[in-house]
């Protein structure tokens, strides 16, 4: 927590190499490297394709191994401290090298007598590589704690907020009880907006808050919003980034149920499949009206925070039918606590 | 000395809530502004046959509405005999605010004051009724309806439901599949707010272009000047020499 509230200074830490983001870009630099050895080892053009084929016979195994081995020890690299984690995965890439070369030289058309020089070449692309996730982490952290901007400028519009007030002034003589209760449910809002947002927060806290906000719209727009919740089999304990949600669902009412004359469904449907926690959105949309710079501008916010926190692994896709608008976001499931 | 009738308000707006609010705050201003409520709308088209079918002398209007929104609606109200002054009522709106402020267009913020309500009122009954320019500038699209005056009421055509606009003389008549309206607009305006919808086959004529069921020579001219026929209603509108080229364009769809 303290290194959170403190965000300036930056702890260096080893990448998840659990998440598939990781993976995929060592996979690429390693092999970018790789092509560049063989460009510069072959003399002329003709030779390029031959030494790029025998260097990646050499290094496609080892990097193969290495992704296993790291995926299997990133818990116990990622608890310890980060020179130490960083030694660990130089020395291991070192072994894994010493181990095929003693092993596998035969089947992997390795040179005979160059354990020296692979071993140079390992330390350097590993290095080379460490120093990479350590520059990328500490480019994000400021990103990371910009998220909490972010979530505010996917703020509730000002729209939303002076016609709440003025549903609450219209209730205080009327029906004070409902006032008051419409009042907690705004006071537990801007509570919430004003966090500290930079955090993943479990799905239930959000999904709560959402429930919280449509009250308040109910209050305004009564019979014409309806809705539907089908989150029997919703992961209580998932985390997603605070505000993912709530977001989405004020442009639901904002763009599918103010602009109608008649009643329209939102309708929220959160389920868990495969390890994976799916977010599904739906509004009713008439393609006429040009007001979609908003929504635009929330979508991109979101996209971007939930690639802050999970990289390639999270998604949020938008589809546009005849009649109905819909928002489908898939994430990791994380649970609280096993982050 | 002339006590004046007291003021007659219409109240506007697609929230229920926000309705109930301003009729407290109306009941709080009627100890020094003499006025009766005579209704409530939720939508513009309530609205106008409201003010249709009873004039009023002020209409507070909500500016964000289903359908049609409040500018529109506003420039519909002007087609009655006795338009009614109007005061827009926006909870947030930067756009609509700074225009408003341009154009000296009265408008009261949401939550609104009863002191600033008190105020717009006393001015209203005196105030100038706003610019059918000025609001046409306010209006972000084009609208969604066409208005013709009828006995005292303002008739709403949707403009999807117009086949052609034709100019006559001072009017332009709109031609829906049903029947002919007599609309107090100028052609040019028209085809400038609607460039989309509709296309000028002549001098004086726009057709929509979802309308256009095809072209035909036409039988009776000898130069066999082109035609277009449509696909709701038995009438043919001549193309003119100038306006050939969309025979071309639009013939193959």
């Amino acid at each position: 927590m303290s290194a959170s509230i403190n965000h300036k200074t930056y702890a260096s830490a080893l990448p998840n190499f659990r998440n598939l983001g990781v993976l995929l870009r060592i996979l690429v630099i390693v092999n970018v490297m790789a092509a560049g050895i063989a460009v510069s080892k072959s003399g002329s053009l003709t030779n390029v394709w031959h030494e790029v084929l025998e260097v990646s016979a050499v290094v496609q195994p080892v990097i193969m191994l290495s992704l296993v081995t790291l995926v299997l020890l990133n818990d116990v690299l990622r608890r310890a401290p980060y020179l130490w984690g960083a030694s660990i995965v130089l020395a291991l890439e070192l072994v894994l090298v010493t181990a095929l070369y003693v092993f596998g030289r035969p089947l992997f058309a390795m040179q005979a007598d160059a354990l020296e020089a692979y071993w140079l070449l390992t330390l350097l692309v590993t290095a080379a590589l460490l120093l990479y996730f350590d520059l990328r982490g500490r480019a994000l952290s400021p990103a990371l704690s910009e998220a909490r901007l972010q979530a505010l400028q996917a703020r509730i519009r000002p729209h939303f907020l002076f016609n709440s007030i003025n549903a609450v002034l219209s209730l205080i003589r009327q029906d004070p009880k409902r006032a008051e209760r419409a009042l907690e449910d705004m006071a537990d809002l801007f509570r919430a907006l004003m966090a500290d947002n930079r955090q993943l927060a479990p799905l239930a806290r959000e999904v709560e808050l959402c429930r919280e906000y449509l009250n308040i719209e109910q209050l305004r727009l009564g019979e014409r919003l309806r809705i539907e919740w089908h989150v029997d089999n919703l992961p209580q304990d998932a985390l997603i980034p605070p505000l993912v949600l709530q977001p989405l669902l004020e442009n639901a009412v904002y763009h599918g149920i103010e602009p109608r004359l008649e009643p329209g469904v939102v309708s929220i449907n959160i389920y868990l499949a495969r390890g994976e926690v799916h977010m599904v959105l739906r509004n009713p949309y008439e393609q006429e009206g040009d007001h979609h710079a908003g929504n635009k501008m929330a979508l991109a916010n979101i996209r971007e925070r939930l690639a802050l926190h999970f990289d390639a692994e999270a998604s949020l896709t938008t589809n546009v039918s005849d009649s109905a608008y819909q928002v489908h976001i898939v994430v990791p499931y994380q649970k609280a606590g096993a982050a | 000395m002339i006590v004046p009738a007291p003021l007659s308000v219409l109240i506007v707006d697609d929230e229920a809530p926000a309705r109930s609010r301003m009729h407290d705050l109306l009941a709080d201003c009627a100890a020094d502004v003499p006025l009766v409520v005579t209704g409530e709308a939720a939508n513009g088209r309530t609205a106008l046959e409201e003010a249709g079918a009873r004039p009023v002398d002020v209409v507070l209007l909500d500016v964000r509405m289903p359908e049609m929104d409040g500018i529109e609606v506003a420039q519909h109200l002007q087609r009655l005999e006795h338009p009614p002054a109007v005061i827009f009522t926006t909870a947030y709106d930067a756009y609509a605010i700074r225009a408003f402020e341009v154009h000296a267009i009265d408008y009261l913020l949401k939550p609104i004051r009863a002191a600033r309500l008190k105020e717009a009122l006393t001015r209203a009954r005196s105030a100038a009724r706003p610019k059918p320019e000025a609001l046409r500038e306010l209006q972000p699209g084009p609208r969604a309806f066409l208005s013709a005056q009828e006995r005292g009421r303002v008739h709403l055509i949707p403009v999807g439901d117009v086949i052609y606009l034709k100019a006559e003389l001072k009017y332009v008549t709109a031609r829906t599949a049903m029947r002919e309206y007599l609309i107090e607009e100028s052609l040019a305006r028209l085809e400038q707010e609607f460039p989309e919808r509709f296309v000028r086959v002549h001098r004086n004529c726009l057709v929509a272009r979802q309308a256009i069921r095809g072209f035909e020579r036409s039988a009776e001219s000898a130069e066999g000047q082109w035609e277009v026929v449509f696909k709701a209603c038995p009438e043919r509108i001549p193309v003119s020499r100038r306006q050939q080229h969309i025979v071309r364009e639009l013939g193959r769809s």
